[in-house]
């Protein structure tokens, strides 16, 4: 294997530049030849290590897939993931930093050569990692393998750990790295430029329309979470006054004290929780804060509306603080908390409805809708706009973006496998009570238990004390149709986290504090998605009015929120009124929107790839884009052609359509004449929203294919490619790549570290 | 004793790092090594600048 460069050619113009390096400077980078003999010298200990960790993970499948007894335990979970991450980062990773992104330590990234100390700012790459992390990951992997579980563990399981590894962790990784070879571009100019306007325009337009459509079903689970829960509503509704206080206190009072008012909103984030419990007990409290899902639903979409046009000292940045703070808080004690515990999960491998396609909690079969239902955890387009945002900005070398990109996905994988665990450790009985709508359960402990015991579910025995009395453990009236993931992960959190601290007593503490952080990780995703699309609109219009343009100018701001506000609460509200249980039928539309997005942004990756001339090893790009390709178009299919009514939205419409026409006054689960017209209206708009996602995305794609094989042409032919990319510029720093430094790196630090500090700042640039 | 809070601090390091608690520190740092003539911002005018900026430079979170 020659270290330079595969398939025999030159690449792109960096490594022929002529990298001139400032004499008096230590190396900016380890020698390749250096390098690779470091890489390629297997130790007796590296040997035993890396055997010793297949051998685990080897077993630990073993146990999962092949074993499958009456029990598996927990532990076997953690065990399967992270030795498979290990190997896949430490092997697989690096088959993609060898022939597609072929990363250049002597090359300076824009924090160094754009460095101004705000934006574009040098970070210590196990600071970025953490930072990538807490951007990337919210409620997404929290709610989809809760979902999927109805299929049994392991589809989900395999799905999130292989998906991780060959397609959600590959597209972040490249995302991240050639937007930082551009500057810090967003996806959305990545794809104008490689794909041309056609191409371009169809990936904006989808991106907005996805955006939307993920702000709506991230906020009905919160509506689904907080309807008919008093304590849910007041402490949720309670973080709003605290992020108040904590913006003015960082503005006015103490100005940078970001830990320090974290802590205090932390405190009171707790006491808000505990203090929620005293006032759902209270007589006033149980009224006042007792809403229905239609008026929690108003609340949210007037709430995203003033949340999106108040500063952002004011809510966003505080709530941004307190939800990073909650976050990184709340998985290393689920972490903690699954490994100490290790539960036993009773549900089987493979459920009863993995073969069928007409599972209650979301419909169609495991192919394609697991893949679907699975977004975030497995492979999630929505990363590609974080990974082309911030983060590239503040990378310090090249060669940590393997690190923070391809490592930081494993890790929010590892996130959605502990949730799937804490989803599956509670009774199978009490997880189909509670994750199908109330139109099939009946709405009450009695008929639920009957409908479960119905279904013929081996080893299940649902009786109503079973569902009274989890829901009276956990501090709610009821627990039955809490559909939506993030009811039956609160529940399964707190049955693990009260035998690790606290027993029965506190297990309505930990419940609301699992709802209490996915509000909050919802409410900052709705807050900032609704105004990162309204400045895509902005500027959308702004081609035709300029005025749009202007960010500061009021009446256009407002009206662009205004519309991005309106088009989520829509789907929200429909959601929300649902005859069939909205989640249910919205859920599907969730994931092939995330999983579109993620499509697109590996079509201008794989652009990019074959024009830096990466064509023996292109399938590293292609395999995960066919990939998700074939699963969300054949999903949006089976959406938009389904003769099955429970799956196809026409089909669905057609049904309810000609019972209307007949006359009938009620028609499956709508019990009303407004309830079948609503479900044609709401059949009608969710078919027609798969149609224009499905067209969009095919546009997106033939385009990226397009582009190409003209890179393949040109290689051909001997035409030089075009190259978006920044001008290199020498770097004239050192930092190690990964988390821990190789002899070579600890070497070439000491060196830099004798440097005296003056004779290593940065370049001076006067202005 | 002094190893426990070494290593507490370290962390506590570590968490303002994630959380961006120290960008005034590192805007100082690259301000002196910029060689820029003005004088740089005070603590409580960065922070406005820094919130201020998001407001027409929105970053998404994710889902």
């Amino acid at each position: 294997m020659s270290s330079s460069m595969p398939g025999g050619r030159a690449g792109t113009a960096d490594e022929e530049l002529d990298l001139a390096h400032d004499p008096s400077l230590p190396p900016t980078a380890v020698d390749d030849a250096v390098r690779e003999a470091e890489e390629r010298k297997w130790t007796p200990t590296k040997i035993a290590i890396w055997s010793a960790i297949a051998l685990l993970g080897g077993v630990a499948w073993f146990m999962l897939a092949i074993i499958r007894g009456e029990t598996v335990n927990a532990i076997w979970f953690v065990f399967a993931s992270v030795c498979t991450y290990l190997i896949a980062y430490r092997f697989y990773s690096k088959v993609i930093e060898r022939y597609i992104t072929r990363p250049n330590d002597r090359r300076a990234t824009p924090a160094e050569y754009k460095a101004d100390g705000k934006d574009y700012v040098r970070t210590d790459r196990n600071v970025l990692f953490g930072h990538h992390f807490a951007a990337i990951a919210g409620a997404g992997p929290l709610v989809g393998p809760v979902i999927a579980a109805q299929m049994g563990y392991l589809p989900g399981t395999i799905w999130i750990i292989l998906g991780v590894v060959l397609a959600g962790a590959v597209q972040d990784y490249l995302v991240l790295f050639f937007s930082m070879r551009r500057g810090g571009r967003s996806l959305g100019q990545m794809a104008r430029e490689e794909l041309g306007v056609i191409g371009g325009t169809a990936a904006l337009i989808a991106t907005l329309l996805i955006m939307v459509i993920i702000v709506a079903i991230l906020a009905l689970v919160v509506v689904n979470a907080l309807g008919e829960s008093p304590w849910g509503v007041f402490s949720v509704g309670m973080t709003i006054p605290i992020a108040l206080f904590m913006g003015v206190y960082l503005r006015f009072i103490r100005p940078g004290r970001v830990l320090e008012v974290s802590l205090i909103g932390f405190v009171l984030l707790m006491a808000a929780i505990i203090g929620g419990g005293i006032v759902a007990e209270s007589e006033w409290g149980a009224a006042f804060f007792h809403l229905d899902k239609v008026t929690i639903a108003w609340g949210i979409i007037v709430y995203g509306f003033i949340a999106a046009i108040l500063p952002v000292w004011l809510l966003l940045a505080p709530r941004d603080y307190l939800s990073t703070f909650m976050k990184i808080g709340v998985i290393v004690m689920l972490a903690l908390a699954i490994i100490v515990v290790r539960p036993e999960i009773n549900v089987p491998a493979f459920s009863e409805f993995a073969s069928r396609e007409n599972g209650p909690v979301f419909p169609g079969a495991l192919f394609p809708f697991l893949f679907v239902t699975i977004a975030c955890g497995a492979l999630s387009g929505f990363h590609a706009l974080i990974s082309s945002g911030t983060t590239p900005k503040l990378v310090e070398k090249e060669r940590q973006t393997r690190l923070i990109g391809y490592g930081g996905m494993l890790m929010e994988s590892f996130v959605a496998i502990m949730a799937l665990v804490a989803a599956i450790s509670i009774d199978r009985g009490l997880y189909f009570a509670m994750n199908s709508p109330a139109a099939l359960t009946g709405g009450t402990v009695e008929t639920a238990a009957s409908w479960v015991n119905s279904l013929g579910l081996s080893g299940v025995n649902l009786t109503p004390e079973i569902l009274s009395q989890t829901a009276a453990n956990v501090g709610e009236e009821s627990i039955v149709s809490r559909t939506g993931g993030a009811p039956t992960l609160a529940v399964g959190l707190a049955h693990i986290m009260q035998q690790f601290i606290g027993g029965t007593a506190m297990m309505a503490f930990w419940y609301h504090f699992a709802i209490m952080f996915e509000a909050l990780f919802i409410l900052t995703a709705v807050d900032a998605g609704t105004r990162v699309a309204r400045f895509m609109l902005q500027d959308s219009i702004g081609n035709f009015v300029p005025r749009f343009k202007e960010h500061s100018w009021r009446p256009g701001a407002w009206l662009c929120t205004a519309i991005m506000v309106a088009a989520w609460g829509a789907v929200l509200l429909m959601g929300v009124t649902d005859p069939l249980g909205g989640i249910n039928t919205l859920f599907p539309l969730f994931g092939i929107a995330n999983q579109l997005l993620a499509a697109i942004a590996l079509s201008v990756c794989l652009a990019i790839a074959a024009k830096r001339g990466s064509f023996k090893y292109i399938w590293i790009v292609a395999l995960p884009l066919a990939f998700a390709a074939v699963v969300t178009i054949t999903a949006s299919a089976y959406k938009i052609f389904s003769p099955v009514p429970a799956v196809g939205y026409f089909a669905n419409n057609a049904a309810f359509s000609k019972a209307l026409a007949e006359g009938k006054t009620e028609f499956g689960t709508a019990k009303t004449v407004a309830a079948m017209e609503a479900v044609v209206r709401n059949t009608m708009i969710q078919g027609w929203l798969s149609v224009i996602f499905v067209v969009l995305s095919i546009i997106v794609i033939i385009t990226a294919m397009i582009a190409t094989v003209k890179a393949f042409r040109n290689e051909a032919g001997g035409v030089a490619h075009t190259d978006n990319e920044d001008p290199a510029v020498p770097s004239r720093v050192y930092a190690p790549s990964g988390f821990i430094p190789t002899p070579s790196e600890r070497e070439l630090v000491a060196e830099w570290n004798k440097l005296p500090a003056e004779s290593r700042l940065e370049k001076p640039v006067h202005h | 004793m002094s190893a426990i809070v070494e290593g507490f601090r370290g962390f506590a390091r570590y968490l303002g790092g994630v959380m961006g608690a120290d960008a005034y520190q590192k805007y100082l740092e690259h301000h002196a090594a910029a060689g820029h003539r003005s004088p740089p911002l005070t603590e409580r005018e960065f922070w406005r600048d820094r919130t201020d900026r998001q407001d027409s430079n929105p970053q998404g979170r994710c889902c």
